[in-house]
């Protein structure tokens, strides 16, 4: 994190369109030079919105946005020097391939055969070379989402901002894209700032990730330390699988504590500093829980009543109620076959501490 | 096996049959009224354009006989029987007026023979042996009784140049009106000729109008794409309050609105008092805004801007708007943002548009007729004057078949260069 150039910087930046309701509050983010940075977030949490504040299309209402250490503010869009793929690709639909991505060189006044030139650069990146006659109405969706990207990146910009680029794209072309956009980053350095609400895909492309909700960042993080480390239960449940408990506090030992669930009392790994007594929310992965484990082998060990399984062929997910939760999903791997486990059995689960997060409940933090 | 084949294609058939058939039992009704209304006036206006049944009808034995004639000399007694005969029935028939106006047309001075003729015809009154046939084809007889009778009435029935107008008169079919309605002129032999340029009328108003029209389409693209683009970008609600702003012309009346016109641009009107008042103008040269060809396009272009803002504003809603918005961020400014990226994509529009005030224009009459005085008139007026006082029906129909010609080969025109499917009315 130290050592490299602040590429782009939100500092305190509110924003509201209504003049009452902020959609994007108190926003500070930091993004690298040469980074790949994900905004992820439900719909409506304001990530589209924080883009528009970037490329200059929204001011805010609030805090100051910064490009290299200079406040843009006063910076009208076509100045910004930013690529920018929408997410409906934007192609212009009466210009042929080789007008759309000429456009942007031809507003700066760059001379034919360079235009020319560049244009062709641009597309045998995406791989299209050849394509330039074609218009957009004549291209797969995949194929113009290529162009859209070598149009945001055929005057090379530094920067690179896409909002949900990918989301009209089936399974396939997508998991393919997302490699492509990766390719094309690494190869041409640039700083991408990438919004999507697929948490998938924000994991398999970002450097680090920034968690939207509800106008806030819950947390920024590469996506491992996302995944093994949430700080919010909202991160915990939106990255991945997890299962949340809520108790109090009953006793801290160093990073452990005992949390009293109503019915059973959990051993957790304590993330935020919290006293006796203090609401927590624990949260632990399905796949970190294992069943019928040798008794004495985890220090938290429970009855659990099956309440459905689900056979999704590598592994089985299990239905339970434990820990005064109906909704507890644990994961199995289908190294037995068939049968391992049946509806309506009583089971024994486990699980160690430092699988099971004690965090900050969601709603104390709105109050705060 | 096969007999139920047979029996599923039958009720197949049948059921698609019953599909068509309601179908066209639903369009029925507006088919019969436009069939009613539209197309068999249309026909009928068409049909009288190069039918002329007039003279054919009153005068069919001379006629018959003429068609033998060989034009050089003077016709057989036989025609000059027949036509006595057949002048004195059209008197009382009453349909010797019509008749004389058409080949009076043909040769002038015409008419006062044939009225005369006929005048004395009934003082001298029927005689044996007007029914002569056998002698029809023969050769010139100077004795015969009805030729001195009709050269003793005008000496007109002495020129062949006479017989030949009447002859060419009574052509059932006629390109006639069309010539006329080209400035062309047929003479009595037949050859086709331009109108010497001081009596062409009707192209240089055809002309005029088409000018007029242009610059009239012209006016509303100039003024109506400012509006529709504003209309376009503004938010849902107040989109409506602006359209209905545009729709208000729509529902004014017409004489209303042309009415306002003239208090506005006539000499003592509102525009030339405060031009006088501010003292850009002399109280004796205020501007003749009215009752001229300023006043026809002034009025004719507002009436005509709905037209064109209607179609430029579907078009324009159907724009993203995140196409302005990539053009900018791409480093265009809002102009070659706006030239390269939205007019191309409001073309279809702007073509919709400009078609439709352009045929409206060109067909208008009321406006021209109210505030266009003697110089603002366009074809349309002068079809109109054709029907109504001069009563040349024939020559009216050209026109408008003329019109009509301009108008399909403009559309033509326009579906090669744009292509209709393209074009969006609304
Ligand atoms: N132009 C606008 N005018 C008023 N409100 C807006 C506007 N754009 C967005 N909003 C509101 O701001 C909030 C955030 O919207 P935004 O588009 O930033 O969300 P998002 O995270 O991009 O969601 P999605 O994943 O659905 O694209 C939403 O509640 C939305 O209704
Ligand atoms: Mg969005």
């Amino acid at each position: 994190m130290s050592g490299k150039t602040v590429h782009v910087e939100f500092e305190g930046v509110n924003k509201s369109y209504d003049g009452r309701k902020l959609v994007v509050r108190d926003l500070n983010l930091r993004v690298e030079e040469g980074e790949f940075l994900t905004l992820l977030g439900p719909s409506g949490s304001g990530k589209t919105t924080c883009l528009m504040m970037l490329a200059g299309f929204e001011d805010p209402t609030g805090g100051v946005i910064r490009i290299f250490g200079d406040s843009v503010g006063k910076v009208p869009p076509r100045r910004r020097n930013i690529g920018m793929v929408f997410q409906n690709y934007a192609l212009f639909p009466h210009l042929s391939v080789g007008e759309n991505l000429a456009y942007p060189l031809e507003v700066r006044r760059i001379e034919r055969a360079g235009v020319v030139e560049r244009v062709r650069r641009a597309l045998r990146l995406v791989r299209l070379e050849g394509f330039e006659g074609r218009r957009p109405g004549e291209l797969s969706g995949g194929q113009q989402q290529r162009v859209a990207i070598a149009r945001a990146l055929v005057f090379e910009p530094r920067l690179v901002l896409m909002d949900e680029p990918l989301g009209a794209l089936d399974r396939r072309l997508r998991e393919e894209m997302q490699y492509e956009i990766r390719r094309i980053q690494r190869t041409l350095g640039v700083t991408v700032v990438y919004v999507t609400h697929d948490q998938q895909e924000a994991m398999a492309m970002s450097d680090r990730v920034a968690v939207f909700n509800r106008g806030r960042i819950e947390q920024v993080a590469p996506p491992e330390v996302l995944y093994e480390e949430p700080e919010r239960g909202f991160v915990a449940t939106f990255i991945g699988d997890n299962n949340l408990l809520f108790g109090r506090v009953l006793g801290v030992e160093r990073d452990i504590c005992e949390a009293d669930t109503g019915t059973d009392v959990v051993k957790a790994f304590l993330v935020a500093p919290r006293g006796v007594g203090d609401r927590v929310t624990l949260a632990i992965r399905p796949e970190r829980v294992a069943l019928d484990p040798e008794p004495g082998r985890y220090s938290n060990e429970f009855e659990a009543q099956v309440d459905d399984i689900a056979f999704l062929g590598d592994h089985l997910r299990v239905r339970l109620t434990v820990c005064g939760s109906t909704d507890f999903v644990i994961k199995i791997a289908n190294t037995v076959g068939h049968g391992a486990v049946l509806e309506d059995d009583r089971v024994r689960i486990g699980f160690t501490p430092l699988d099971c997060r004690a965090l900050v409940p969601d709603e104390e933090r709105e109050e705060g | 096996m096969p007999g139920v084949i047979a029996e599923a294609g039958r009720s197949r058939l049948s059921s698609s049959f019953l599909r068509s058939l309601k179908a066209w039992l639903l369009v029925l009704p507006l088919l019969a009224f436009i069939g009613v209304t539209f197309i068999v006036p249309l026909g009928s206006m068409l049909t009288r354009s190069v039918h002329a049944p007039v003279v054919a009808d009153a005068l069919p034995e001379t006629l018959a006989l003429l068609r033998s004639w060989d034009a050089a000399g003077l016709p057989g007694e036989a025609v000059y029987a027949a036509a006595a005969r057949e002048i004195r029935t059209a008197r009382e028939t009453r349909t010797l007026g019509q008749v004389a106006t058409r080949i009076n047309r043909l040769k002038s001075g015409l008419r006062g023979v044939l009225s005369r003729t006929a005048r004395q015809l009934r003082s001298i009154g029927p005689r044996p042996g007007d029914h002569e046939p056998e002698r029809a084809g023969q050769p010139p007889d100077d004795a015969t009784p009805w030729r001195d009778t009709l050269l003793g009435i005008d000496d007109a029935w002495g020129e062949a140049d006479t017989w030949l107008a009447i002859r060419r008169a009574g052509e059932r079919f006629t390109a006639r009106h069309y010539l006329n309605a080209l400035d062309l002129t047929q003479s009595v032999d037949g050859g086709v000729v331009a109108q010497p340029p001081e009596l062409r009328i009707y192209l240089p108003l055809l002309g005029r109008t088409l000018l007029v029209s242009l610059a009239i389409t012209v006016l509303c693209l100039v003024l109506g794409y400012p509006v529709a683009y504003l209309i376009a970008q503004a938010p849902p609600k107040r989109a409506n309050l602006l359209l209905l702003l545009v729709l208000v012309p729509f529902w004014t009346s017409l004489l209303v609105r042309t009415t306002s016109w003239i208090v506005l641009l006539q000499s003592q009107g509102v525009v030339n008092d405060l031009l006088v008042a501010a003292g850009l103008l002399g109280d004796e040269d205020r501007l003749a805004m009215i009752y001229n060809m300023t006043g026809t396009m002034v009025a004719m272009t507002h009436v005509l801007l709905p037209f064109m803002v209607l179609p430029l504003y579907s078009v324009m809603r159907t724009i993203p708007p995140h196409y302005m918005r990539a053009a900018t961020s791409l480093g265009g400014t809002f102009f070659q943002a706006f030239r390269r990226v939205y007019w191309p994509q409001t073309l279809p529009g702007v073509g919709a548009g400009s078609l439709l005030v352009f045929i409206l224009a060109i067909g208008y009459y009321i406006t021209p007729a109210l505030v266009g005085g003697r110089t603002g008139q366009l074809i349309s007026n002068m079809i109109a004057y054709h029907m109504q006082q001069s009563l040349n029906w024939g020559l009216a129909a050209a026109l408008g078949g003329l019109l009509l010609v301009c108008v399909v080969a403009l559309y033509l025109v326009f579906d090669r260069l744009v292509g209709v499917d393209r074009m969006r009315l609304g």
